[in-house]
């Protein structure tokens, strides 16, 4: 009975070396997702994430429509894409300080219909379906080697700074007046974002990409108050969900990236029933 | 990896995840101090130039400035699109001084703390603080600016005051823990230390974030409405800090609305109603005529959208 149960946990990875590939760059996306994830939850940066994740999707279309599958200019030009938009968003925040919301939305729908007319021009329905959903089985050792390495950057720089990044999403302006700096910490963090979206465009697509990274961070915000014990859960939380996801995918021949994204979404619905009913006072949605 | 699928199994040994976490980071965490203490001096300034500036520990034995600084003003004003936040300020805050900024709803009282603070940057005009600066000058937000939800214990929030000695990277000093409780004592929050800010009552959470005032020792204080839903004990505990730090040499510039407490306590008041209209000692500031004409001032064209500058 044991014996079949992990014969079908490990069989598909056993056999298939394209389910080992995705099942560790979902591990590595997971490492770095925590960290991220509990960063933007904590600063209430949702919806920053989501334009950012959608700001990705012009640069590695046009990526795509110049040089094809290249992962490269995938890669350079949703960067370049993403941490523009962050930089416009961030400049028309600061002129109508009132607005922001939906300046964002527009940025965030402008974004995903260049994105779309650009992929649409060349590719088939095909490539726009791997550009909005990703292909997480599709992963190759170039594409690991991409991920792991904007993970471990991740996860060092969060290591080292993390003191003036937490203290700064609870109270910039102390920070700025100590001289911990201000803008700096806020710009490290949205080039950590908008990295770690670009990682996971390959595995998600544009349109999946924050799911890996918000859910698990959320379903750990219910079980602890504390900081780094909700990075370490959502870590594990969301190689649980990819694990998971990976396994029902395979068996019920599903689309592996939804079902990673469920994965963690049920995760997260549980976490809320069996621990959140405490937790959700008004006052920690705010803002939400 | 079977364990791994399983999300409730780390909460049941959470403290031995919370001190795995803490043991396998600890080399992380401290690495970039110790490669900052390898590396040669002017990038050990680079580094701090940019993201560490707040890092200086010889300041908390300089207690030679005190009294000295004060903040100047020259023509200062604030737009925020069409409208003047506040607009035409020039004086001094005199070192030593104990200030209130009172006015009308609108009048630019929370815009001219947050410019001083450097927080907004003027429109016209300049801020000659040297305190800002050298990282000397504590701002205390509206409460409601400050995310209460943000899980943070009061003794970790306290803490922060001492910024300057350990900056964004380094361990904190050995005396951290004696003079948190100290100003954990002074401000009467000893019993609720390891809380959450989110289980505090308001005033609770005021005390903490004067505790962390205390920490912070810093030469010019700016408060913005410190006392506002306050009960008057919280009031009156808190009001004997600012006469304190004023006594002590420090330049104290608070945000207020009620006019009794600000002709008890403060000897000198800034009237704004979006431009100065007095600027002096309180009795003369305050008197009939001048709070007739900052009511006035404000009720003209654009008072309706003066709200938002608030």
């Amino acid at each position: 009975m044991i014996g079949q149960f992990i014969g079908f946990m490990i069989g598909p990875f056993e056999s298939f070396g394209f389910m080992r590939l995705a099942l560790v760059a979902c591990f590595a996306l997971a490492l770095a997702n925590g960290p991220i994830g509990t960063l933007v939850l904590l600063r209430r940066e949702s919806l920053s994430g989501n334009v950012l994740s959608h700001a990705v999707m012009p640069g590695a279309a046009l990526g795509f429509l110049y040089a094809g599958y290249s992962l490269a200019a995938l890669t350079l030009g949703g960067l370049l894409t993403g941490l523009a938009v962050a930089g416009l968003a961030a400049l028309t925040a600061r002129s109508r300080p009132q607005r922001q919301d939906s300046s964002l939305i527009a940025f965030y729908l402008v974004s995903l219909s260049f994105g779309v007319l650009i992929v649409a021009a060349r590719g088939s329905q095909a490539d726009l379906m791997h550009v909005l959903f990703g292909t997480v089985l599709a992963v190759d050792v170039t594409a690991l080697v991409l991920i792991a390495s904007i993970s471990s950057l991740t996860m060092l720089t969060v290591a080292a700074l993390y003191r003036p990044l937490a203290v700064e999403s609870f109270d910039p302006a102390f920070l700025r007046a100590v001289g911990g700096g201000g803008g700096v910490f806020r710009a490290i963090f949205i080039t950590l974002v908008a990295l770690n979206l670009v990682a996971s465009f390959q595995a998600f697509g544009t349109l999946l990409a924050m799911g890996p990274m918000l859910l698990p961070a959320a379903a750990a915000r219910c079980w602890t108050h504390r900081v780094w014990p909700t990075i370490a859960l959502a870590t594990v939380i969301g190689m649980a969900a990819a694990l998971a996801g990976l396994l029902i995918s395979y068996y019920a021949n599903l689309p592996s990236g939804p079902a990673i994204v469920i994965g963690a979404g049920v995760i997260y619905g549980m976490s809320l029933l069996a621990a959140g009913g405490m937790r959700l006072k008004p006052k920690s949605l705010e803002g939400q | 990896m079977a364990n791994s699928s399983d999300p409730v199994r780390p909460r049941r040994s959470a403290s031995d995840m919370v001190r795995l976490v803490r043991a396998t980071t600890a080399p992380l965490r401290q690495s970039l101090a110790v490669s900052l203490s390898v590396l040669g001096d002017s990038t050990q300034a680079a580094f701090a130039r940019h993201f560490d500036s707040g890092y200086d520990p010889s300041a908390s034995d300089g207690d030679r400035r005190r009294g000295e600084d004060g903040i100047a003003v020259r023509n200062l004003s604030l737009r925020y699109g069409e409208t003047y936040a506040f607009e035409g300020l020039t004086g001094e805050f005199a070192p030593a001084s104990l200030t209130a900024v009172i006015g009308p709803n609108g009048a630019g009282k929370s815009s001219l703390l947050k410019t001083l603070a450097g927080i907004v940057r003027p429109t016209t005009g300049e801020v000659v603080c040297t305190a800002v600066a050298r990282h000397r000058l504590a701002y205390l937000p509206q409460q409601d600016e400050l995310d209460r939800g943000f899980p943070i214990t009061v003794a970790e929030l306290v803490a922060l005051g001492d910024w300057r000695n350990f900056g964004s990277v380094r361990g904190p000093p050995r005396h951290l823990v004696a003079s948190v409780y100290e100003a954990l004592a002074a401000v009467g929050l000893l019993a609720v230390m390891d809380r959450q800010i989110a289980e505090l009552s308001v005033g609770q959470f005021q005390r903490a974030l004067f505790a962390r005032l205390l920490l912070q020792d810093a030469d010019v204080i700016l408060l913005d409405e410190p006392f506002a839903s306050l009960d008057e004990s919280t009031t009156d505990d808190l009001l004997r800090f600012l006469q304190r730090w004023q006594s002590e040499g420090r330049t104290v510039v608070t945000v207020l609305h009620d006019l009794d407490l600000v002709r008890r306590h403060f000897p000198s008041t800034l009237l704004l109603a979006r431009s100065p209209v007095a600027w002096g000692e309180t009795s003369l500031s305050l008197s009939a005529d001048n709070l007739a004409r900052a009511q006035k001032a404000l009720v003209l064209p654009e008072g309706h959208r003066a709200g938002r500058a608030a």
